[in-house]
């Protein structure tokens, strides 16, 4: 317990002197890698807190998605920030301080940390700890909660995913319907990299098992449909980069890609029509099999594979994106 | 002790903030919005820890867990972070594109012409 | 089967939105969006006959029953949103095609409607659910949707007001998940009703208000209520007109809903204001709104931005009933959003006609039109006659309801503002009449808008017409949902 509490103050002061330092360091590269140790500390944090699904997701987002795509986006606008504007706004600085403040006070009224009788232990969850694991039949509470007594909360995260994914490919590429993309440059860039060639061709077909298996045991221990997405499509983003981006669009298109991130949505979205059609409600599972449990089984298996379908292909969509969008935007007359 | 979670995530969202207002730069910004969000993913976890409590994934051996529901909830909430802040510097690249510029100052001058 | 209609009014743009997809051609995608739009109106118009008649609907999504799993609640007051934003999506649909022509490329025009079902299904998710996360998740689905819509306009201005907006709409999503975290921290629950039972025994009161503090803040934003208004005009003035259309006809309306959802019907307005002054700030707030917005509309001459700000103005109104406090003034609130979303969509629409013929938006742009385009400019008139509230149109009910409730509660200052704002409005709006039917140098022939835009630019001119004689559905539902809010009638 002490070992606990003495862990926690260390890491959430790294957090505090972290955002401190992002907030004054002029250098983008170093700010960018700088959120990049903010995500690993934060899911370290989540580990202490016994959140290891949210540290799983936040190790690979914050520590991992977010680093890279501000990398790239850095590519085209430049290291170093404006210079000339070196000023604290100071209005600025009191407002957040006198609010500061006032939450600070507010907060001695929160429900002392940890304790295990505050309300929010008490009511909802009380049913998620003592009976998932009988009502739906898998050990990670977690999962339970996320893929079936909140499972439209999973199913409006996929579609949140689709969504930014369809904005991200308009905005950089001014299309969605590919087809008529651009030709790719040939990139060879990375011939002469032997070494990391040979290494990513033995570690590419391990991320893949890896994110298999991530998929399949996150009803079991952390994971799910999210994560392995994100590691599956890390795997072909490694691969793009180390191979070149149209050897990575031979082995996945974009359209099939696009066509992909709709298919996610349209199996969650399927999985609960499935639900109605069997005589239950949206997403009710239970229905789906001649005994509930088994249902519920079936139904998660369905939904996280429609998660990870979506996630995968997104990610990778969106680092095509990303990766053929020309920063002089040669695709719309402005 | 009782609150010191809850002060930092106060500490951390007010320097998120601080960027998002203060700073003219549009990936700076973005940055900031990202330790705001991110002090938030703090605050809801922080409220699920039940101390003594182990993660919470059934064993036979443990009695107490931790809540999963706010865990479920930041698990969202992360994606969704994750999401709009593609969209967002999708954005700062076609800005670059359009106004040679990410200085909001500049920008702002430049959208006036 | 009526009993599955609460969800799969959101369903069914919600899985239509990926279908697109399998289309190839923009024209067979936008087929199949007002196909999609018009079922979704079928389900609304159903949803409020049943509500209307046979009471409040609740649906447990898998099966989980409320607070373990998510419930979906259609009472009077989300029936007559629900049927508003449907009615809107569908109307403003119809124009799409046209509209979009000569605004968008056509190989970006299917990533426009994706959008369109996305954003349409968020604000019908926000409507519709029982349960303030689910709120947040489908908030965030219809913000990224109207971030990249916005994003789609023709101008670079284009992209500076998406960004703009992601930061600020981020920031007010963002600070309502605190403000529910706060909740969740002190009641363990986040289904609303009984978030709402629940926080009546709730002792810790400073962390109460702040929790309502960072909830109020963060729709407001989203609501452009002064002064967190600022995104507004550029969003509405540089987004593709028809995405401004459907943006200023429903996106701060649901916003507005969102509010008064929580401050009545969950939080409890007298709950909150004995820890907060919010509704004597949403009145001061919503009398300066109303003022100084329709002043700076007068001097802009771009006829979007003017509109924009009118439209920020209107949010004053609505503000101020909630301000006023009693049943009355929010009934009056009820109904000018919505006369005030056909009013707004009826005028943009308009617009978003000329800016097709004439390829401006600019005042000078409607120099003649009166004759080259007579029935555009006919409703354009009679959209301006509702917004400044003359008899007999939409605009005059919710104003009239809106002086009865401040003359019911004494608040005489507030008849003066509606008066006020009323002539600011229409100075700026007789600018463009005049402009319009003023001869110009150039003898144009007649040059009338494309077919479909006209057909949905007159449904909404009807529909002001109409629900300024007819007030039975308006008044009718508004009242009842006031009603069940205030007296806190069980859902």
């Amino acid at each position: 317990m002490i070992v606990t509490q003495a862990l926690d103050v260390v890491l959430l002061l790294l957090l505090v002197m972290t955002a401190v330092a992002i907030a004054r360091v002029k250098d983008l590269f170093a700010t960018v890698m700088l959120s990049g140790i903010y995500g690993l500390l934060s899911a370290s944090f989540f580990v202490l807190m016994d959140a290891v699904d949210v540290a799983f997701t936040e190790a690979s987002v914050g520590a991992g998605i977010f680093p890279l795509l501000m990398l790239a986006v850095l590519s085209f606008v430049g290291r170093y920030e404006a210079d000339s504007k070196r000023r604290v706004a100071l209005p600025v600085f009191l407002l957040t301080l006198v609010s500061g403040a006032v939450l600070l006070l507010a907060t001695t009224q929160m429900p002392a940390f940890g304790g295990e009788d505050t309300p929010a232990q008490q009511h909802v969850a009380v049913r998620y700890i003592e009976d998932s694991p009988q009502e739906i039949g898998i050990p990670n509470m977690v999962t339970s909660v996320l893929a079936s007594y909140r499972g439209f909360d999973t199913l409006g995260e996929v579609l949140v995913i689709f969504t930014a994914t369809i904005g991200v490919v308009v905005v950089l590429l001014g299309v969605v319907q590919p087809g008529k993309a651009r030709s790719l440059p040939a990139d060879e860039d990375m011939a002469d990299h032997k070494v990391l060639r040979i290494v990513g061709k033995m570690l590419i077909p391990l991320i893949l098992l890896f994110a298999l298996y991530v998929q399949f045991h996150g009803d079991y221990g952390p994971g799910g449909g999210f994560q392995a997405g994100v590691i599956f499509a890390t795997g072909i983003i490694l691969y793009a980069m180390l191979f070149g981006l149209s050897n990575a669009q031979r082995v996945l298109p974009m359209p099939l890609l696009r066509g992909l991130t709709a298919l996610g949505v349209m199996i969650y979205g399927s999985v609960g029509v499935a639900g109605l059609l069997a005589g239950g409600n949206f997403l009710d599972y239970s229905v789906l099999a001649s005994d509930p449990v088994s249902g519920q089984h079936l139904g998660i298996l369905l939904i996280e594979l429609g998660v990870g379908v979506t996630v995968a292909s997104s990610m990778v969509l969106i680092f095509y994106a990303f990766s053929l969008t020309t920063s002089s935007d040669g695709s719309v007359e402005r | 002790m009782d609150f010191f979670n809850y002060w930092v995530v106060i500490a951390l969202m007010m320097t998120g903030l601080y960027i998002v207002m203060a700073q003219q730069n549009l990936v700076k910004k973005l940055l900031g919005l990202n330790i705001f969000q991110t002090a938030i993913f703090i605050l809801y976890i922080s409220v699920a820890k039940v101390l003594g409590g182990t993660a919470p994934i059934y064993t036979e051996s443990a009695t107490l867990y931790s809540n999963p529901l706010p865990h479920v909830l930041i698990l969202t909430a992360i994606v969704v972070g994750i999401a709009t802040m593609a969209l967002a510097l999708a954005l700062v690249v076609r800005i670059h594109g359009a106004y040679g510029s990410i200085e909001d100052d500049e920008i702002r001058d430049r959208s006036k012409q | 089967m009526i009993s599955h209609l609460p969800i799969l009014q959101v369903v069914l743009p919600l899985l239509a939105a990926p279908a697109c997809l399998i289309f190839v051609r923009a024209r067979s995608i936008w087929l199949f969006t007002c196909l999609a739009c018009l079922l979704t109106f079928g389900i609304s118009v159903a949803l409020f006959l049943h509500v209307s008649d046979v009471g409040p609907l609740s649906y447990e999504v898998g099966g989980w029953p409320a607070p373990w799993g998510i419930e979906y609640t259609i009472d009077s007051l989300s029936s007559y949103v629900l049927l508003l934003v449907s009615a809107i999506a569908a109307v403003v649909i119809l124009a799409a095609n046209s509209s979009l022509g000569p605004e968008l490329p056509e190989r970006q025009q299917p990533a426009f409607y994706v959008l369109f079902l996305l954003c349409l299904t968020g604000l019908l998710g926000i409507v519709a659910t029982g349960d303030v996360f689910n709120v947040f998740v489908f908030l965030e689905v219809s913000s990224l949707a109207t971030y990249a819509l916005i994003a789609l306009g023709r101008q670079r201005q284009a992209l500076w007001a998406a960004y703009q907006y992601l930061i600020v709409g981020t920031i007010g999503a963002s600070f309502f998940l605190v403000g529910i975290g706060f909740l969740y921290a002190l009641t363990g629950t986040l289904n609303m009703s009984d978030l709402s039972e629940r926080l009546v025994e709730v002792e810790q009161q400073q962390l109460l208000a702040v929790a309502f503090g960072f909830v109020v803040v963060g729709i407001a934003l989203k609501m452009a209520l002064l002064p967190l208004h600022g995104w507004l005009p550029n969003a509405y003035a540089f987004a593709p007109s028809i995405a401004t259309t459907f943006l200023a006809a429903s996106a701060t309306k649901v916003s507005l809903y969102l509010f008064i959802r929580l401050y009545y019907g969950v939080f409890g307005a007298e709950t909150v204001d004995a820890l907060l002054p919010v509704s004597i700030v949403f009145l001061l707030l919503g009398i300066i709104a109303v003022l100084a917005a329709s002043l700076v509309a007068f001097r802009q001459s771009d006829v979007k931005r003017m509109l924009a700000f009118s439209s920020i103005a209107q949010i004053g109104y609505m503000a101020v009933g909630i301000g006023v406090g009693s049943t009355l003034g929010l009934q009056a609130s009820l109904l000018h959003l919505f006369n005030h979303a056909f009013i707004k969509g009826a005028l943009f629409l308009a617009v978003a006609s000329v800016v097709y013929r004439t390829g401006s938006s600019q005042i000078d742009a409607f120099r003649g039109l009166g004759y080259r385009m007579p029935w555009t400019m006919a409703g354009l008139v009679l959209a301006s006659l509702s917004l400044i509230g003359v008899p007999l149109t939409a605009g005059f009910v919710s104003k009239w309801f809106l002086v009865l409730a401040a003359i019911e509660s004494g608040l005489w200052v507030v008849v003066l503002i509606v008066l006020v704002g009323s002539f600011i409005s229409l100075f700026y709006l007789w600018k463009i009449v005049e402009l319009a039917y003023s001869k110009s140098d150039s003898e144009a022939s007649r040059n009338e808008a494309p077919p479909l835009m006209l057909i949905a630019l007159w449904v909404l001119v009807i529909a002001n017409i109409y629900f300024g004689i007819d007030t039975r559905l308006t008044v009718g539902a508004s009242a009842s949902a006031a009603a069940t809010l205030i007296e806190g009638a069980p859902w």
